[in-house]
């Protein structure tokens, strides 16, 4: 009985992995296109100034990004170190790990479009909330 | 019955991931019409991360079998359905924590749970808690601190309850996947 339920769950969960082949697959190949096409290290030239439009440019940033979250913690820390506020990092950070503009489609095939689009919403919505409530938090305690 | 029914729809829901993939090999085809360079570069790397993301699927391989021979329905309402309180939310967002690999090797794995019952505010806490990276924790507090770190984390986790309470409003009604769209089974 049970080596019958075993063969039968390993027959389904083998046809569902097989389903979900092609879209790793995809998703690998689209993200390193991307990875390919985005340059490794973006300017710090670009967050000029200290003000919310930086917070949205970062998050924005973070949510196309791909690529391993160490990456954005060594770019985060760099970007520090060249005098970028803590609010812009916080929000490319939080977005980088958060956002995925580039996992959308693998997310909606496989979780709902309505599901996907959502969360990714929501999500980046909250990138943008988070920094300051880190920051504020941070100079609350000091 | 069942069987009869099922497979059309299986057959059908099999071919979303199929069309996906053939629609980024358009992208590639265009793009090396263009720049052949930039096309091989992102071949070379898709390789790289290719034998990286391996151990990772046979991992999610096993976890498709583990659900769907050890969680029946009546489990997964247990402990992730809509009456799973409180021990649902901590399930979720461990698991979340604790989940290394691609995210979208997991999407899988949450289409399958979210099919037996779970809640759809579980399944958006646990991706939200993912950000939380428990093995590079040291290398953020290397960075910017341990009591950034610890801020961060406590926003993190704080923010995946309220991800999962604002997606169940917003996309409760309707987020349950359906087998006719998904490229799952």
């Amino acid at each position: 009985m049970l080596k019958n339920r075993a063969k039968q769950s390993f027959k389904k969960s083998l046809r569902t992995f097989i389903n979900i082949v092609p879209i790793v697959i995809g998703m690998l190949l689209l993200t390193s296109l991307v990875v390919m096409l985005v340059p490794e290290h973006i300017s710090a030239g670009l967050f000029s100034r200290y003000d919310f439009f930086n917070v949205l440019l970062s998050a924005s940033i973070g949510s196309v990004a791909t690529g391993h979250p160490l990456a954005s913690y060594i770019l985060g820390g760099e970007l520090l170190a060249e005098g970028i506020s803590l609010l812009v990092v916080t929000a490319l950070i939080i977005s980088w790990v958060t956002v995925g503009i580039v996992q959308l489609p693998a997310e909606a095939i496989l979780l709902g479009r309505r599901f996907a689009l959502y969360r990714n919403l929501l999500n980046f919505v909250f990138a943008l909330v988070i920094p300051f409530l880190t920051v504020q938090t941070l100079q609350w305690l000091r | 019955m069942k069987s009869m029914s099922s497979k059309p729809a299986a057959r059908k829901s099999g071919r979303g991931g199929w069309v996906f993939l053939a629609a980024v090999m358009a992208i590639y085809a265009v793009t090396a019409l263009f720049n052949t360079e930039l096309a091989e570069d992102a071949i070379a790397f898709f390789m790289q991360m290719l034998g990286k993301v391996l151990p990772v699927l046979v991992l999610v391989f096993v976890l498709i079998f583990s659900v769907d021979l050890l969680l029946n329905p009546k489990r997964v309402e247990k402990y992730l359905g809509q009456s799973s309180g409180i021990m649902g939310w901590l399930t979720a967002i461990v698991a979340g924590i604790l989940s290394t690999g691609p995210v979208y090797a997991w999407y899988a794995v949450l289409q399958d749970l979210r099919r037996k019952g779970m809640r759809t505010s579980l399944a958006a806490a646990m991706l939200y808690s993912r950000a939380v990276k428990l093995p590079l924790l040291p290398l953020l507090a290397h960075y910017f601190g341990v009591v950034y770190t610890a801020v961060l984390v406590f926003y993190l986790i704080g923010f995946s309850i309220i991800s999962g309470l604002l997606m169940e409003r917003v996309a409760g009604a309707c987020s349950v996947p359906d087998k006719d769209q998904s490229g799952g089974s």
